[in-house]
């Protein structure tokens, strides 16, 4: 169970590259038809590089290139089973398009309880960057673990 | 190509129009384990129906993200990537199986920055066909590039 003593950990930097077939699939699955992200020629026209990464895009790429991509929870002593996506936040600078590897640095912002200990809190904050293109976006998540002799 | 929700093609927006209006078709199993498959995210408990009973779940139930892609989804519909400058909600309560997502977003505010920029304040909303709200937030936009755009239609 992460507690105040994980705020400030950081983990090891991910990289993951937007890779036209994945997220043609992502397009796909979410029902995606906005030419922006369909059409080379549409996203130029708005102004990008490239297609570029539909808003929540980068959440998903974090997960994508590493071999345990939830090794944070296993640092934090996070059981998945009993952990829930409390919020999320995006900020975003520039969105990486089709080819972009982007690197993503995460740190514990905050660890703290509510419910007398039964729900644990740990807000994550992540920043998204790629090589010649400085910060593309900052992410927040913040997760809610409940303590398993909680659980009914 | 015109798309549905082309934001050059709508008037002028104003603080309390409704903005933003999509409805998602029902969530189904296939679509929470492909979209696992899509996100990267392999989380057992939205595929793995004995893994959330054993949770103390009933049923496998949709990760919020896709909700929240859902969401963004009816937000780059009406608002161009490019004046989008943030985008956060909290997830209210649990996405089940069968629920259809209505995603509304309402214009609150555009308020001035001191770098010169309009920010417009998006109040964002998904619900179930019920009503019950599963995901609230909030999108910044950059007005001045929303207007922009749209003038250049």
């Amino acid at each position: 169970m992460p507690s105040a003593a994980d705020i400030g950990r950081t983990f090891a930097p991910v990289t993951a590259v937007v890779e036209a077939g994945r997220y043609d699939f992502f397009l796909k699955v979410t029902g995606e038809g906005n030419p922006i992200f369909r059409s080379d020629e549409a996203a130029r026209a708005a102004g990008f590089r490239g297609r570029p990464v539909p808003p929540t895009y980068l959440f998903c790429l974090e997960l994508m290139d590493t071999p345990n991509p939830f090794g944070f929870l296993d640092e934090l002593g996070i059981d998945i089973a009993h952990l829930l996506h409390a919020e999320q936040r995006f900020d975003y600078r520039s969105p990486p398009c089709i080819g972009d590897a982007v690197t993503f640095r995460t740190r514990v912002a905050d660890v703290f309880e509510k419910k007398g200990g039964a729900l644990t809190f740990a807000i994550l904050d992540t920043e998204a960057s790629a090589a010649g293109l400085g910060t593309l976006a900052s992410l927040r998540k913040t997760l809610v673990v409940r303590r398993p002799e909680a659980t009914a | 190509m015109t798309p549905a929700g082309d934001p050059a093609a709508r008037p002028a927006p104003a603080v309390g129009d409704v903005v933003v209006d999509k409805r998602f078709p029902p969530l189904t199993r296939a679509t929470l384990a492909l979209y696992a498959g899509a996100s990267g995210d392999h989380n057992p408990m939205h595929i793995d129906t004995d893994f959330a009973r054993a949770a103390g779940f009933p049923d496998v139930f949709a990760q919020g993200m896709l909700a929240m892609a859902y969401l963004g989804q009816a937000l780059t519909d009406a608002v161009p990537l490019a004046a989008l400058i943030g985008f956060s909600t909290r997830f209210a309560a649990i996405t089940q199986l069968g629920d259809a997502l209505e995603c509304r977003g309402e214009l609150v505010e555009i308020a001035p920055e001191s770098d010169g920029r309009r920010v417009a304040r998006i109040a964002l909303t998904a619900r179930d066909g019920a009503g019950e709200l599963k995901l609230g937030g909030e999108a910044l936009v950059d007005a001045t590039l929303w207007e922009a755009v749209r003038g250049k239609a």
